[in-house]
């Protein structure tokens, strides 16, 4: 099943065109991946999934739902439905770890303290932190935690679909590393589908199921790594040559 | 109390089957816990739990049947793999959150010692700054080459020419405000004439250079704190120093200076336009026409009320800066600190420039100024 369909998206900056007509689908518990150079308009693209960002013609489809023509209504469901990691956590710097979890639980469902609790602890638990950061504000805890704390409130409603803008950018590789082993965890544990944006050679080739490379303007290459190599492309060859 | 996705079955003999049926998740979670903490009694020789006729199950309800079947040790009748596989998983994550760990409760003793300490040593911070400021001043006129003119002249501009316009649009509000409110009370014995002291003496003294330094506070003042704030977030100040170049010259002076060389030309602006405002308000409402009133006030109102106003500007400029450019400086890795920061920096400089004034006003009686 294809959980996101993006067709024929164009977006321009001002006279500036930064996508001109964008073609791909994502299927069910595919972890896949968005490439590129610098400046492509790879988080442009992650951003207008999530609607953060408008695009001016073509659709995305997402859960069945088209986000261009989306009532208010169903945009709200919609957002209940996934979770997404940014680039830095964007933890909320005025709660705790264990706050930022619930925020979501909180406001959108009529739980229990203690559920809500025992839902942070086993959050907490299973993106590898322990229960006793909990109580950490976010300006306590390292760039590798916040990246987890954010995966662990992205997951708060169990969502079925995550978007993730660079998991492992600004993490040495050690972490980086323990991160992708995580992120295939997470795909293993609920059944996630996954979208990320990524310039990680090691994750490209140790989680992504499949890819899209963006590059001047529309879709390079879509597909699974294997077959990478032949496009004739100039980023991708310089990206790829070393490693295959 | 209902719960649509849930039957209480009795069995014989104190036993219990729960069959549960339809989607279960966080959202229909509360409802079915209720109904289910009500129904079911304290001790049960045997509860089972059957998720055969349900369509799907997420982690937090799995996390609730988990916590029931630990509780009544109770079996649980369930053929799907992808509920057997959450089951599992939720059992092995399952965690309790450490309450010990809280690291953010004080007694309020502890608070009080701590905040009054963290004062002094913010206090003595800031007598550190104020040192670096004054060494760095004496290595910048050591020679005219060190002088950035350009960076000076682009604060002048920033922080004082911008300013210009509200400062002379709240002088002038001021200035007929209160002369309004005099004039009333002046008319009631007659004392018309008597506007052009009192508004003389009090708008050149104190008015003035009062609400230019509490408009440059909270304009300037705040934004040297955000700027240099944001600097220091986003490692500019460190770059500058790994680069060689002082941030005391390049970012504190400049902006000091700056607001030293302006504040007392504000203050003459704001001297103008808050004597316009009274000159008006006397003209229209006490029948003083403006001629009379400047021949008055050129007789009553000696120059040196206007040179006592004119030399707090430096001394207000220069706490002012540094107070918003300190604050500035001590902002954190984190995004609240510069708000927090910005605030702090408001309201200490407006209190600096105040107890300033009164330590003026004490000394200028005294010498008979």
């Amino acid at each position: 099943m294809q959980l996101i369909q993006v067709k024929n998206v164009k977006t321009l900056f001002g006279d500036k065109v930064v996508h001109d007509g964008l073609n791909l689908h994502i299927n069910e518990g595919e972890i896949y991946g968005l490439l590129g150079p610098s400046g492509c308009g790879k988080t442009t693209l992650l951003r207008e999934m999530v609607m953060l960002q408008e695009f001016q013609s073509g659709s995305i489809k997402i859960l069945g739902k088209k986000i261009e023509s989306i009532s208010e209504k169903e945009a709200q469901e919609l957002r209940r439905k996934w979770g997404v990691l940014f680039q830095f956590g964007a933890l909320f710097s005025s709660l705790t770890l264990s706050e930022n979890i619930a925020l979501a639980l909180r406001e959108y469902s009529t739980l229990s303290e203690m559920m809500i609790e025992e839902i942070v602890a086993f959050k907490l638990d299973l993106v590898g932190l322990k229960p006793r950061d909990a109580y950490l504000y976010p300006s306590e805890i390292s760039g590798g935690m916040r990246k987890k704390a954010g995966i662990a409130r992205a997951l708060a409603m169990d969502p079925k679909l995550l978007f993730l803008d660079e998991p492992t950018s600004g993490l040495d590789p050690i972490s980086a590393r323990e991160f992708d082993e995580l992120i295939l965890q997470l795909r293993e544990m609920l059944g996630l589908t996954m979208v990320i944006v990524t310039h990680d050679l090691h994750s490209i080739y140790n989680t992504l199921d499949r890819m899209a490379i963006i590059d001047n303007k529309k879709i390079a290459y879509e597909g699974s790594l294997e077959e990478v190599t032949s496009v004739q492309n100039d980023f991708i060859q310089t990206f790829f040559r070393d490693t295959l | 109390m209902n719960a649509s996705n849930v039957e209480l079955i009795s069995n014989s003999d104190n036993a219990m089957t729960l069959n549960f049926s339809g989607e279960l998740t966080l959202c229909n979670l509360t409802d079915t816990q209720n109904y289910i903490l009500e129904k079911l009694p304290k001790k049960l020789d045997k509860l089972t739990i059957d998720l055969q006729n349900s369509s799907y199950l997420d982690t937090a309800f799995a996390l609730f049947l988990t916590d029931l079947e630990s509780k009544y040790n109770a079996e649980i009748i369930c053929h799907n793999q992808n509920f057997i596989h959450t089951l599992a998983l939720t059992k092995e994550h399952k965690k309790q959150l450490k309450h010990e760990g809280d690291l953010h409760k004080k007694s309020l003793l502890r608070s009080i010692g701590e905040n009054v300490y963290s004062n002094y040593l913010s206090f003595a911070v800031f007598i550190e700054f104020i040192g670096r400021v004054f060494i760095s001043f004496l290595l910048y006129f050591k020679s005219i080459k060190n002088i950035r003119i350009k960076e000076i002249a682009f604060e002048i501009n920033e922080s004082a020419v911008r300013a210009l316009g509200i400062v002379a649009l709240t002088s002038f509000l001021i200035g007929l405000v209160t002369a309004y409110q005099a004039a009333y009370q002046l008319r009631l014995y007659g004392g018309n004439i008597f506007i052009v002291d009192m508004m003389g003496i009090s708008v050149f003294r104190e008015l003035a250079p009062l609400i230019t330094a509490i408009v440059i506070a909270g304009r300037s003042g705040s934004a040297y704190t955000a700027q240099i704030g944001a600097m220091k977030i986003t490692q500019e100040i460190d770059a500058m120093r790994t680069m060689g170049f002082d941030p005391y010259t390049f970012l504190v002076l400049p902006r000091i200076i700056a607001l030293i060389v302006m504040l007392p030309i504000l203050i003459f602006v704001s001297d103008m336009m808050a004597m316009l405002g009274s000159i008006i308000v006397a003209d229209l409402s006490l029948d003083l026409t403006p001629s009379l009133f400047i021949d008055r006030l050129n007789e009553v109102v000696s120059i040196k009320h206007f040179y006592v106003g004119l030399i707090k500007g430096p001394f207000f400029a220069f706490l002012i800066a540094s107070i918003g450019i300190f604050r500035g400086l001590k902002v954190k890795d984190d995004t609240q600190s510069i708000g927090f920061n910005t605030t702090k920096s408001v309201v200490e400089s407006l209190f600096a420039v105040i107890v300033c004034d009164a330590v003026f006003s004490i000394a200028f009686t005294n010498l008979g100024i």
